[in-house]
């Protein structure tokens, strides 16, 4: 008892990964997750004891892991994924959010959805088909919403006799394809979900395979704290004043480090007046420190009495960002209505929540073959394209390629409140292949 | 009301930065509370005495320290509560200095707008006076103490998400929720669920309560009561009925992990006396929650979507 007390209490200090999955329709998503799941001991006696009974109940021989999490009556009626489903799993060194995110064409959105809070990304191929569209997409998505960590995951090796050769073939051209885009890091894995190769435990058909088994790489890869390397960013997202005999003149500007680090005594800037401070005093959650940072929630306080209110932003004055009121970001539209040129849309970006105007959509991505299409007029569901808006109060925006917290926003439909796209502001990961696009019609652009 | 020690990384982690789980989830919850008290006129809490709208008080708490909670709380009684569970609800609202408002499934029951089930469990019945209170009472924010890993369908809801005028959750027309941007346009009449625990699970819950100091009613610690067995399930009688005929009363040595409608939640056999013993049986139990204690997700394999859909959390 006291040893998993212990073991226990020690849980509490680990880590937390948040991973997406990603894979075509037949390429064993859900076997995957099932398989990490009931290998890593995370499905519980009543949860399979359902799945058992309702695949008994169709006639089928086998547990169909796909309905562990496959929650909506629609998607087992279909046997498909609409939505993304989010599991929790823990093992004694990490605990894991897995985004199960579907994989059909037109619920890009859905992956773009898994992948904005995702650390990692697993890609899946079957072994027998290799690097196809699909999984050009996938890659694609990861680099757009820089996701920091990929994974190949190479299935159904047991198909393709463990070959060595099968292997490598794939996991080359994918890196080489996923590098170019600009995906940071790249870990390919042989698997074989159904029969369990390299998920949990290392597999003993593929001696010439000495990397980590799919779990191993899920807990011991970094968990990204470059969030703390970068310069503070802190957007306002409501002011304390409790007003009480207490404390009648508290007034502490209360929100969650988006990036960087805060220090009692550092001269800031407030965004978009201008004005400057210097920080008086963090309060994290009940308790004074000298220094916090991101992704603490936290309410800092300012020696001087300035106008702040919610959707201002806090940065060190040496090095606050510019503000802007024209905005030209990559977006994926993730509603049914379209986006079209002139249309007015609120923009969300951190706290603050402005009008703004659509004023150019210079480029659609054609994901089937990454082309570029000039001036399309208009952004409908799925589509991901360069877009410019103009903003009609200044925004302290970094680019997405800098933080993901800051440099992304949604744009929302006034009328009735629907999240019509997400954007990334700044120069697309495919800038840099502006250049050559002209020649090869897989370079980015948009 | 915490030390310091736990917001500072030990040595064992991977970056100098590295936040534990518990703080990861701790700031995002709050960062939550925060939204909603920045975006919305009339937000109120779900609060039942059970383990999760404790936490989600608790949150709030330090979401606004040293000011006030600025919500109100609701429960949704069902008239078949632990008297113990009712008894923590009110001192707690009474240490806080909290406005509580109670939705009463009886009230119903006696006006005629609602009729008792032939099985007895209140649980279902509890939607109607729910969604009434939300739209006499003009919340435009609800939050709730819902995990995802609660249950298939909750696995699918959003951490925002959007209700119509009846309350009805549409899982196919649900918001995509990205990054942490949280978009909370309603219109006039609709209200959203707010689930800050979304990525909380079960042992989350327990180890964060342990770390914290939370006190919680007693029946989540192990006591000697008696109860009878009724479709796999412990229950304790009380005034919404007891053991029918060949269903026998014993004492046994039991506790509760959730606390619900007394008709429908179930205990389980246990020694955990201590929060320790309590996470150690969590850490260590192949039953969920809902599994071992909760007969009315039983009654058909789409039970929870099928109640969400109507307004139900």
């Amino acid at each position: 008892m006291t040893s998993t007390t212990e073991q226990f209490a020690d849980l509490s200090a680990t880590t937390l990964l948040r991973f997406a999955t990603a894979g075509s329709v037949d390429d064993g998503k859900s076997t995957l997750v099932g398989r990490l799941l009931h290998d890593s001991k995370s499905v519980l006696t009543d949860q399979m004891e359902a799945v058992e009974a309702v695949s008994a109940q169709r006639g089928q021989d086998a547990p169909d892991l796909a309905l562990l999490t496959d929650g909506l009556r629609a998607e087992r009626e279909q046997g498909i994924t609409i939505d993304v489903a989010y599991r929790y799993f823990a093992t004694a060194r990490r605990r894991f959010i897995l985004a199960d995110t579907p994989g059909h064409v037109q619920y890009t959105r859905n992956m773009v959805t898994g992948a904005s809070t995702a650390d990692l990304a697993v890609v899946l191929v079957d072994a027998r088909n290799g690097v196809i569209e699909q999984t050009r997409r996938h890659a694609a998505v990861a680099a757009l919403l820089r996701v920091p960590h990929v994974v190949l995951a190479v299935n159904k090796m047991d198909l393709v006799g463990y070959q060595e050769s099968v292997f490598a073939a794939i996991a080359e051209e994918f890196t080489a394809y996923a590098s170019d885009l600009g995906v940071p890091e790249i870990t390919a894995i042989p698997i074989s979900a159904l029969a369990g190769d390299n998920v949990v435990d290392p597999s003993a058909n593929m001696d010439w395979y000495g990397g980590p088994t799919v779990l191993e790489h899920l807990e011991t890869v970094p968990v990204s704290h470059d969030l703390t390397a970068c310069p503070a960013r802190f957007p306002v997202q409501y002011v304390i004043r409790p007003q009480t005999a207490e404390h009648p003149d508290y007034r502490g500007y209360a929100g969650q480090i988006a990036s960087g680090v805060l220090r009692v005594g550092e001269a800031v800037t407030v965004l978009p007046s201008g004005r400057t401070s210097v920080i008086e005093g963090i309060d994290a959650l009940g308790e004074s420190v000298d220094i916090a940072w991101a992704p603490q929630s936290v309410t800092v306080r300012l020696k001087d009495d300035i106008d702040i209110s919610r959707g201002d932003l806090i940065a060190p004055s040496a090095s606050a960002p510019a503000t802007t009121q024209d905005v030209e970001a990559t977006v994926c539209h993730v509603a049914d209505q379209p986006l079209s040129v002139g249309a007015r849309v609120l923009l969300k970006h951190t706290t603050r929540t402005v009008k703004a105007i659509v004023k150019e959509i210079p480029s659609r991505l054609t994901l089937d073959d990454l082309s570029q299409h000039p001036n399309p007029g208009q952004l409908v569901a799925n589509d991901i394209g360069r877009v410019v808006v103009r903003t009609a109060e200044p925004l302290a925006l970094d680019a997405y390629a800098d933080s993901r917290r800051t440099g992304s926003f949604l744009l929302i439909d006034p009328a009735d409140g629907t999240t019509l796209a997400a954007g990334m502001a700044g120069e697309s990961f495919a800038s840099k292949a502006e250049t050559t696009v002209q020649a090869d019609e897989e370079g980015w652009d948009f | 009301m915490t030390t310091a020690a736990h917001l500072h990384t030990d040595s064992g982690s991977d970056a100098p930065y590295a936040l534990s789980h518990l703080d990861a989830l701790e700031s995002e919850a709050v960062h939550i509370f925060r939204e909603v008290a920045g975006e919305f006129e009339r937000p109120v809490i779900l609060f039942s005495g059970g383990k999760d709208s404790i936490v989600m008080l608790h949150l709030a708490l330090k979401a606004f320290a040293p000011a006030p909670v600025p919500f109100t709380l609701l429960h949704v009684d069902t008239g078949h509560n632990f008297p113990e569970v009712l008894e923590y609800r009110d001192r707690t609202v009474e240490k806080h200095g909290l406005r509580l408002h109670v939705a009463s499934v009886q009230d119903y029951i006696d006006a005629g707008k609602l009729r008792e089930r032939p099985d007895g469990t209140r649980n279902p019945l509890q939607t109607l006076p729910l969604t009434e209170a939300i739209q006499s009472l003009k919340f435009d924010a609800v939050f709730g103490g819902g995990r995802r890993d609660e249950e298939k369908a909750r696995a699918k809801e959003r951490v925002f998400s959007l209700r119509d005028e009846f309350s009805q959750w549409d899982p196919r027309r649900q918001r995509p929720e990205l990054w942490q941007l949280y978009n909370g346009r309603h219109a006039p009449g609709e209200h959203v669920r707010v689930f800050p625990l979304s990525n909380w699970t079960e042992l989350d819950v327990w180890q964060y309560i342990a770390r914290e100091g939370i006190e919680l009613p007693e029946i989540y610690f192990a006591h000697e009561r008696e109860v009878f067995l009724r479709n796999g399930m412990w229950l304790t009688a009380g005034e919404w009925g007891g053991a029918k005929e060949g269903e026998t009363p014993e004492t046994r040595l039991i506790r509760y992990r959730t606390v619900g409608d007394m008709s429908c939640t179930g205990a389980v056999d246990s020694d955990a006396a201590t929060l320790d013993a309590v996470i150690a049986e969590i850490a260590v139990s192949r039953l969920t929650e809902r599994g071992a204690t909760r007969a009315d997700d039983k009654m058909s394999e789409a039970a929870m979507e099928d109640r969400k859909r109507e307004g139900y959390f």
